[in-house]
Formats: C-alpha cells, structure tokens, sequence
C-alpha cells in the first residue's frame, strides 16, 4: 500500500469494520430466505408447464421428486429419461424407489407421502403415463404434478 | 449503520417470497383387481375428453378449443337447466349444508401416448379450474366468502362433498404410438 502513497497526500480514514457483521448477517439471512436446498443436482431438462390452479406443497419433508425430462448431456440423445435422486433409472426401478422412500420416513409420515412429478412440458405422455402405473403398483397414490405458476389474467 | 441493514433485511424479507413447490394435486385410483367387472355408468353421467397425440381436445365426440374445456365442464357438473342428457343429480344430507343436490357427473380424461405433458396439464388445469369455480360459487351462496377463504373445516370439507373432483382417467391403451 506504501508505495502507492503520494508523498503529502491527504491521509485516508480507515473503513468502519463496526457495522461489517451486520451487512454480514443481513446477506446470511437474505439468501437463506431466497434460497432452496437441493437435494439432488439434475440431470434433465425440465421446464415445467404453466398453470393457474396450483397449490403448494405443504411439507417439504414429504415429497419425494421424480424428475423426467430430456437429458442435459447431449450425448445421450433426446429421448426423455427418468430421473431418480441422482442418476437416470428405468420405470422398473420405480417401486424400488417408493419403497426406498417409504423406508426412510417414520412410521406415521408414510400414509402422507407426496410424490411430485416434476416433468418437462415437451414430454410426451406414454412415459409419464408408465411412471404412473408404476406409482400405483406402488400404492404411492398422492402424487402432484409440478407446475410454475400463471396469474389468471395472463392466460 | 446496523439501522439501515435491518431496514434492508425487513424490505428483502417482505418482498422476497420462499419459493415452495407447487402444483395439481391428484390422487391416483389403486389398481384395479383382475376380478373386478366393468362398472356402469349411466351415459349422462359421462363427459368423455379426449386428447390426441397432435393435442386436440375431443369433447363428447366434437372437437373443441381448450379454451371452451372449462365453461364445458361447469355447465355439465352443475347441470343448472336439469337437461335429461346431462348427468343425473342426488339429494344427499351434507353436515353444514343440510340436503343439497349432489351431481352424478364424471369427467373421463383419456390422453394418447404422443400427448405432450403441457398440454396435458393444461386440460387437468381446466379441469380444476372449473371445479375450483363451481366451489367458488357455492361457498359464496351459502357461506358467502369464496371457497379458498372459508376458515371453517366443517365448511370447507362440505363443499369438498358437495362438489367432488370426479375426473377419472382411463386405463391406459397402447394406441397411436410415440
């Protein structure tokens, strides 16, 4: 710093560190608030449709997510694939996966499970359809089609 | 200093909203039982809806723009001229309604696997939007607050009865390829 100094050049007061925690704390809170925690990075594309009569999903620690969409890695086509916490799985490996789910809640929470399919608009059905059947094999009836939301007098 | 940061903090915490999932909810119908036989329902009773892979609507056999899907389905569930082709209402005794006409109406949502899933939720949005309107409506005559403000369980759940999300999706076939 010395050698930037111009020799009888005005002194320059220190910066005030006294307020630093809380612009410190007030950053700490502000992305807390904005900020969700994934859980599993994606490997699909997913742009979810729009829609005006959505609800929210009351308990985050009830849902389980099953993502469909086409792969970001281009090198495995556009054919949409199913993803399962963090890898690509098959509509076989649907039950093992809701039952895996299941088994990682308490006793009391299973009956409340919430399956959210989170899917991209330009899929089409048949696999979102198979997803669904596995879902029922499965006995994981509550599921929720995740949407963004659309104000009504957009549409 | 630590005045302003608050006022920041208060402001970003006001304005910002969490941002929760959200979506339609449906429950899904448990499989069917390999012994179960076909169960009739009356043909008024039906509002068949269809959704081809190229994502037209069918609706009773004409084609329709989903646009028209939600006033469509709202004239068939409340039915408000009592027409004898469309679904046939039940007088039920409902606790915080008292005997209120139930409708014997049931959407059948049959989609193509070529459907694309926007499309798709589009239609289960109209279709929830007509029902949510229907609630609406009813709340406001007897209750006279909407049906997303009733605070009152009771309320709420008897509108629930009153009015039922009938949507039932059909079996699905292997038609029409990818």
């Amino acid at each position: 710093m010395a050698r930037f100094k111009k020799a009888g050049g005005r002194a320059v007061p220190g910066i005030n560190t006294g307020s630093m925690s809380d612009i410190i704390f007030m950053f700490l809170f502000f992305f807390m608030v904005i900020t969700t925690i994934r859980t599993s990075t994606l490997l699909v594309k997913i742009m979810p449709p729009k829609a005006t009569e959505v609800q929210k999903l009351e308990k985050k620690s009830l849902v389980s997510f099953i993502y469909i969409g086409k792969p970001l890695n281009a090198e495995l086509g556009t054919e949409s694939r199913i993803q399962l916490n963090d890898s690509y799985a098959t509509v076989a490996s649907i039950q093992a996966f809701v039952a895996a789910e299941r088994q990682s809640r308490n006793e009391f929470d299973r009956k409340l499970l919430t399956t959210s399919l989170k899917v991209d608009a330009d899929t089409r059905m048949g696999i979102v359809t198979d997803v669904k059947q596995e879902l029922r094999k499965a006995s994981a009836f509550k599921i929720n089609y995740s949407t963004s939301k659309l104000n009504k007098d957009k549409l | 200093m630590a005045d302003i940061s608050f006022l920041l903090l208060t402001f970003f915490l006001l304005t910002s909203s969490i941002n929760t999932d959200q979506g339609i909810t449906r429950k899904l119908p448990p499989l069917a039982p390999a012994t179960q036989k076909s169960v009739n329902i009356k043909d008024r009773n039906v509002l068949k809806v269809l959704v081809n892979k190229s994502d037209y609507l069918l609706v009773q056999g004409k084609p329709i723009n989903i646009k028209e899907l939600k006033e469509t389905v709202k004239t068939f569930l409340s039915n408000p001229g009592n027409r004898a082709d469309f679904p046939e209402k039940e007088i039920k005794e409902i606790q915080g309604l008292g005997r209120i006409a139930v409708s014997k109406g049931v959407i059948s949502l049959k989609n193509d696997r070529g459907t694309s899933y926007g499309a798709y939720i589009q239609v289960q949005n109209e279709l929830t939007a007509a029902v949510n309107e229907l609630r609406n409506e009813l709340s406001k005559q007897k209750f006279g607050v909407p049906f997303t403000d009733l605070k009152d369980e009771i309320a709420s759940e008897a509108i629930t009865k009153a009015i039922p999300v009938a949507i039932s999706e059909a079996e699905p076939e292997n038609i029409g390829g990818k």
